[in-house]
């Protein structure tokens, strides 16, 4: 079940930004956290992981594959107490051939009176991205191929970039200075959000602060992060004129941080202004787990991500990830393609363009292995002739 | 801002970098800290050394006088000596004076490991020789040194052709293998090669490695080194003494100095239970070292960054903190009345720890509430939360509030990029510190960083320091006879 909402920062309050090199860190606030959601990480050492999206583990069945360095064990617990850290899955000596088994997304586990969910960060979300229009045309159009009609997308895959890849970025986290009540950060390179992370409580960002090093980030992020070496360095300018006493420079200084809350919310337009599809994946005592994505637009900067939400709207933990152009079109495309019924004319007409130059897109964006090669080559023999 | 009359431009650049000099030379190490790595603050003291060496050289050998840290006046020393060639006769007499003075005054192996960069070097003119000479001579030390800096010791005295009286010659030649000394150092080095129970007469360092060859159990050797330890050694120990014997070396803390104990303080896990105990010390060790500077304060507010950056690196650890928190401590002692303003406030000083961003204008306006007459400010200078925005308060504060506070900020961290430490804009004066003990000397140089100070002025406090720093060598060899 997917609805239209609107995502927002509730019950977080937006910090002033630090900056290192390409990247600007904002922190999220949270006062008076009620520490009843608190959540820790689980390491999955250093090798890549084939997670089972149904049925028994290691079935033979759909899988999500991919490096998955950590989950996340997000417990529920009445009494405020820490979640323990948990047992590390994996043997010490593991050979480069080593491929963790993961079962689903998002597992329920038990210890005791709290009640466990484990989840695979930002993997989630991912998959959702990956699963989209996954079954592929459910009319047997003339023009797709016998794969296409019989298996879907699959095998269906898109790249990222890990943290520690990123230029800069694992200094910027080390200088980074942790407040207080922080419960979250909002990554920039160059000035284009790259990721919001919101935990529930201030001491477990502490600890999984280093942990964003470790997540991925898309391909325009780290690009971003080799051309903008250097963000500027912003200072809201006190007004000196109307200054006599030190309640007025109190006053200044007051205003002097709004100004950088207005314009970190200015940089996030991206993500908070324009409702995304949200899915419920989960639900545990008063808290959802959700997922969302966007609706694509190649104009927007599009950000997909995961979430838990509080029964009164309260944002306890959110994880983005912002899609590249090219991840964007891909998304865009194949919503199109499935508003028109996979029909190529309807959807050229949808998109404003012809059908060859539809399926010109579709091979551009990586979707060739969806049409028939007779029809591709009808399409490139039709353009070729048109250039002459 | 008011210029004086007779000042012209040349005097005001030579009067900036002259203060820009020292106070990068009272903070840098040449250590990483926590926004730069430790190559990039060599290189870049580096550089400042030699412009003001070239430019300024009779100022330059005077900064000795003023207590900069000691990785700065072994650099001093070693540029003095390299560039022999350039000083005038007229400054050749001070300019020795104030280097042999400074290298006796060296801890020992920074003196011995600036000796042999010279040889590594090869700065080689008949007055380093006569320096280098000079310094191995030293009767009552000569010995020692050549055992526990066998290497630096013979390599310098070798560069220097210093001739090696008594039995230094066969001890360099043929170490342990000598048949007997009479030196009984000497000899206890060659029986230590032998028998276990010679090693604990030697000094901790040699000894350690010694009592690993004999593969002496870590406790036996630690419980019976401890006599020969000094003050350092058993600090640096009380780890690996608590480990193997159960109990740390008993340590005097109150004789430590105030920066030294805050790092100690620091450092220790137990600091909760003991709290009452060390601030006691902390308390001793700040009152011994007010009563050995003459200056004393009015009101003054001091602003102290504790954020998490004031936890510095793995070469300095906590040393901003520590700065942070001995400085406290040593302004409640000197000023009539004092008032502290952490970062983030804290209920107990000494359980003070390096956490959260850095929001340097709230205390500065808590402190401007209370209308001191000083306000210092110690910190880093990489104020974010808002950014930028406490340079901008204390400006303002300077320009439009009547009865503004003279402000002073102490950096303990040299900006690399900057060749000084970081400043918090024109509404106060930057000054490196090195430790709590320096604040007076920071103060007082910090007045001559205003725009109507002179050079004149600050040469005359130079001439009257340098005075003082070698007069104390003149008293203390008319005692020692």
């Amino acid at each position: 079940m997917k609805t239209l909402e609107q995502l927002t920062l509730a019950g977080l309050r937006i910090g002033s930004a630090q900056t290192l090199g390409a990247f600007r860190l904002i922190p999220l606030l949270r006062d008076g956290a009620p520490g009843d959601l608190r959540i820790r990480t689980r390491s999955y050492a250093d090798a890549p992981a084939v997670v089972t999206l149904a049925g028994e583990r290691a079935a033979p069945s759909l899988a999500y594959t991919s490096y998955v360095p950590h989950g996340f064990v997000i417990a529920h617990t009445k009494d405020g107490t820490e979640a323990t850290f948990g047992a590390t899955l994996g043997s010490d000596k593991q050979s480069c051939r080593c491929v963790n088994l993961l079962h689903r997304m998002v597992k329920a586990e038990r210890s005791g009176a709290t009640s466990e969910l484990r989840i695979l960060p930002l993997h989630l979300a991912m998959e959702g991205f990956l699963a989209l229009q996954f079954g592929g045309p459910d009319i047997a159009w003339r023009e797709y191929s016998e794969t296409a009609l019989r298996f879907g997308l699959d095998p269906r895959v898109e790249r990222s970039v890990r943290g520690s890849w990123l230029s800069g970025f694992e200094e910027a986290l080390r200088v980074f200075e942790v407040a207080e009540n922080q419960v979250g950060t909002m990554v920039f390179v160059a000035d284009a959000l790259a990721s919001v992370f919101v935990v529930s409580h201030p001491g477990d960002y502490k600890r999984l602060h280093r942990s964003l090093i470790e997540d991925f980030f898309g391909h325009l992020v780290y690009e971003y992060a080799l051309l903008y070496p250097d963000t500027p360095r912003l200072e809201t300018r006190l007004d000196g004129a109307r200054i006599k006493t030190v309640l007025d420079l109190r006053r200044e200084v007051a205003r002097a941080r709004d100004a950088w809350t207005d314009y970190a919310k200015l940089l996030t337009t991206g993500l908070f202004e324009h409702p995304v599809r949200v899915e419920r994946v989960r639900t545990m005592g008063p808290f959802r787990l959700e997922r969302f994505a966007p609706q694509f637009d190649p104009e927007r900067d599009c950000h997909i991500g995961e979430r838990i939400v509080r029964e009164d709207g309260t944002l306890e933990y959110m994880k983005t990830f912002r899609l590249s152009a090219a991840q964007v079109r891909r998304g865009h495309l194949l919503e199109q393609l499935a508003a028109a019924g996979w029909e190529l004319d309807l959807a050229a007409r949808a998109l404003r363009t012809t059908k060859d130059e539809l399926i010109k897109r579709l091979v551009n964006a990586g979707f060739g292995y969806l049409l028939k090669a007779s029809v591709l080559a009808a399409a490139r023999q039709r353009a070729s002739e048109h250039s002459l | 801002m008011i210029v004086g009359p007779c000042q012209s431009a040349q005097e005001r650049v030579e009067r900036e970098d002259l203060l820009m000099f020292v106070s990068a030379c009272f903070a840098c190490t040449g250590q990483r800290e926590f926004y730069s790595d430790g190559r990039g603050q060599a290189v870049s003291i580096d550089f400042l050394h030699r412009y003001v060496l070239g430019n300024y050289r009779s100022l330059y050998a005077r900064t000795l006088a003023l207590g900069v840290n000691d990785f700065n006046q072994a650099l001093i020393v070693s540029n003095l000596l390299s560039t022999g060639k350039s000083t005038t006769p007229s400054e050749r007499s001070l300019e020795n004076a104030l280097v042999t003075r400074a290298l006796a005054r060296l801890p020992v192996h920074r003196a011995m490991h600036l000796l042999e960069s010279l040889a590594k070097r090869r700065v080689n003119n008949r007055r380093t020789r006569a320096i280098i000479a000079a310094f191995l001579a030293s009767p009552e030390q000569r010995d020692f040194r050549a055992v526990k800096y066998r290497r630096a010791f013979r390599r310098a005295a070798h560069h220097a052709h210093v001739g090696l009286g008594g039995e230094l010659a066969p001890f360099f030649q043929n170490g342990w293998r000598e048949r007997v000394y009479q030196t009984p150092l000497l000899e206890s080095f060659r029986q230590a090669h032998f028998a276990e129970s010679k090693l604990y007469d030697l000094p901790f360092s040699i000894a350690e490695g010694l009592a690993a060859k004999h593969q002496v159990p870590r406790d036996v050797f630690l419980r019976r080194i401890e006599p020969r330890l000094t003050a350092n050694e058993r600090l640096r120990l009380q780890d690996a003494s608590r480990e193997a014997l159960g109990k740390a070396y008993a340590i005097d803390e109150a004789r430590l100095s105030p920066t030294k104990l805050a790092s100690f303080i620091l450092s220790r896990d137990d600091r909760e239970e003991q709290r009452a105990s060390l601030h006691e010390a902390l308390l001793l060790s700040t009152r011994r070292a007010v009563s050995r500077t003459a200056s004393r304060f009015g009101k003054v507010a001091c602003v102290l960054d504790r954020s998490y950056s004031s936890s510095g690196s793995n070469e300095k650890r906590r040393r901003p903190l520590a700065v942070a928190l001995a400085v406290s401590y040593f302004l409640r002692e000197a000023s009539r009345e004092y008032r502290a303003f952490w970062t983030a406030p804290t209920a107990d000083e000494v359980l003070v720890d390096a956490r959260g961003a850095t929001d340097l204008a709230t205390p500065i306006l808590d402190a401007l509430d209370w209308a001191p007459e000083l306000l210092i400010l110690v910190s880093d200078g990489f104020d974010n939360d808002p950014p930028g925005v406490a340079a901008q308060v204390l400006e303002l504060a300077q320009k439009n509030l009547r009865a503004a506070p003279l402000c002073v900020h102490l950096n303990p961290v040299f900006d690399a990029e900057s060749f000084a430490p970081k400043a918090l804009g024109v509404g106060a004066v930057t000054m490196g510190i090195r430790a709590a003990e320096d604040l007076p000397t920071a103060v007082a140089l910090a007045s001559f960083a205003e725009a109507r100070a002179s050079l004149s002025d600050l040469v005359a406090h130079l001439d009257e320091r340098t005075e003082r720093f070698l007069a104390a060598d003149r008293k203390m060899h008319e005692a020692s006879p």
